[in-house]
């Protein structure tokens, strides 16, 4: 199912938590959204999911709106700090969220005992959530936001407090998850958006300040390329010459004297590999290295988002 | 209805998972055992009657009591944790939730009266039972349950802290339990009239008298739902 989501608006008293966002999430798509703390991803998320009600604006999930409540059923919904009933074992648990999503009664059963499967709770089946650790809670909470199947998952930082494997796990089944669903996931873990989602939304302040795949972003955020190279049997002055004069070249920096590395710069829109090997083999220069310097996401993420 | 009633199955296993029903149950039938049998001055054999008026006068005030206890959790708890939100994304409405959460303290109370039944078993080997009496004490004890329910439901919808719901509770309570009959009793004309009506122990005693008045009825009920519509109120605020 489509999220619609249009111009949605939120205030806390005078601080506006959600100002004006509007944008699209297609089925089967995965959406990262990323933000400094106190940005309105979760203010964002909590309207999607019906909970907090928006002050202007509207929420349309398969285009009816959320504010009817008809489509509780078709969310799926991880809240930002994972709350659970810790007195519960897990599968009553999630027993309890299947039948209360209006999983019939007959399919109960075998619905727990996939997600159990699903989410790795083998072992940890029959304890009570409060004995858990912070990562098999985890578990249990992404298990009770997919119980009833839904066709949209809002997943509000799914992997805070799972080791590097469990992450690991976790991202691989959002990814397969997302396939045929509609996930929307926030984080700021950077590397993370890299590795599950289709697509990023920057927010800032309430404002989508970027929109775009991982890699366009950082394209657009760069401009320029940057090639770290190497060389071997060339003078520090004179390659710094020859480099700095080629014609697709805007600046040139000696990084390393004495091994002979250098960062060339490329004028935007221009790329220069072909020019500095070909001068190399001019000049009978060894080409020990070239490597492209691409931007981080992180740097994307700070130039954004820090003013 | 149906979440409503998955809601209050849930809560009353948590009860019974988490001992507080067996100590409630324990405390209540000690309470009411020792008054309405042992207590000598004022027990069943010192009145030689047989009813078991002694016993709605000693529920009456254990259930003022119990009932907080038993309500504060509810709504408080789950606002503090968090579990609030993630109950309220599920399939189920707002009304629905205070409903299963009404439920689940209406079902504790009512399986707690069900085990003072051997009490009324007793009590018809010792004499001449007026039947009708018994049945509609116990019918004035369950509706002011529901009463205290619904307002010690509302006092947890309030709050995040348990010890301020029960308190809370109490002192709502105490009004309809006692201080309106008080009110009542220092005036006259109108306002007496007023306070008398609304003291709930007045309702009360009339109903475990064995004279079911619709106006009685009518009063339980007008506590029971203006509480309930409240705690609904008092959640959707988010």
């Amino acid at each position: 199912m489509d999220i619609l989501i249009q111009h949605l608006n939120k205030s806390y008293g005078p601080q506006k938590a959600v100002d004006d966002i509007s944008f699209e999430v297609k089925t089967g798509e995965i959406l990262g959204f990323l933000g400094p703390n106190g940005a309105g991803k979760t203010t964002t998320m909590k309207m999607i999911t019906g909970y907090l009600p928006m002050d202007l604006g509207d929420v349309l999930i398969g285009g009816q709106s959320v504010k009817t409540g008809a489509l509780k059923k078709q969310i799926g919904y991880l809240p930002e700090n994972n709350p659970l009933y810790l007195d519960m074992p897990v599968m009553d648990y999630l027993a309890f969220c299947a039948a209360i999503q209006g999983v019939p009664q007959s399919a109960i059963a075998n619905r727990v005992l996939d997600m159990v499967q699903v989410c790795g709770l083998g072992a940890e089946k029959h304890k009570r959530i409060r004995e858990l650790s912070k990562g098999y809670r985890q578990r249990v909470g992404l298990a009770q936001a997919m119980i009833h199947d839904p066709a949209v998952l809002i997943l509000d930082e799914p992997t805070t407090g799972l080791d590097p494997n469990q992450i690991v796990e976790i991202r691989e089944l959002i990814r397969k998850l997302g396939q045929e669903k509609t996930v929307i996931l926030s984080t700021h873990i950077l590397p993370e958006v890299e590795a599950t989602c289709d697509r990023i939304l920057i927010i800032n302040k309430g404002k989508i300040v970027a929109d775009g795949a991982p890699a366009t972003l950082r394209k657009q955020a760069q401009g320029r390329q940057v090639l770290q190279i190497r060389l071997e049997d060339a003078g520090v002055e004179d390659a710094r010459q020859a480099l700095a004069n080629l014609p697709g070249v805007s600046a040139v920096e000696i990084s390393n004297p004495d091994e002979l590395r250098f960062d060339v710069q490329s004028h935007p829109e221009h790329l220069s590999n072909r020019e500095i090997f070909e001068l190399c083999v001019q000049r009978h220069w060894i080409l020990a290295e070239m490597i492209p310097l691409e931007t981080k996401l992180e740097d994307v993420f700070r130039d954004l988002t820090v003013n | 209805m149906k979440p409503a009633w998955i809601i209050a199955k849930r809560e009353l296993n948590a009860y019974f998972d988490s001992l507080i029903a067996y100590f409630i149950i324990v405390l209540f039938l000690s309470f009411s055992g020792f008054f309405t049998w042992l207590a000598g001055n004022g027990d069943i054999f010192f009145r030689k009657q047989a009813d078991l008026n002694v016993f709605f006068g000693v529920a009456k005030w254990t259930l003022f009591f119990f009932i907080p206890a038993l309500t504060m959790r509810q709504l408080a708890e789950e606002k503090k944790t968090g579990t609030i939100e993630l109950l309220l994304t599920k399939a189920v409405t707002d009304r629905q939730v205070i409903l299963g959460k009404f439920l689940s303290c209406f079902l504790m109370v009512a399986i707690t009266l069900a085990l003072t039944l051997p009490y009324y078993i007793t009590i018809t080997y010792l004499g001449k039972v007026d039947h009708g009496a018994i049945w509609s004490g116990y019918l004035g004890l369950l509706l002011l349950s529901a009463a205290y329910i619904s307002i010690g439901l509302f006092a947890s919808s309030i709050t995040g802290n348990q010890i301020v719901a029960f308190l809370l509770a109490l002192s709502i309570g105490i009004f309809f339990q006692f201080l309106f009959e008080v009110i009542a009793g220092g005036m006259t004309g109108f306002i007496g009239e007023l306070f008398s009506t609304l003291s709930l122990s007045m309702h009360f005693e009339s109903i475990s008298r064995g004279v079911i008045d619709t106006k009685d009825l009518i009063y339980f009920l007008s506590i029971v739902v203006l509480g309930l519509y409240l705690s609904e109120i008092s959640i959707s605020k988010r």
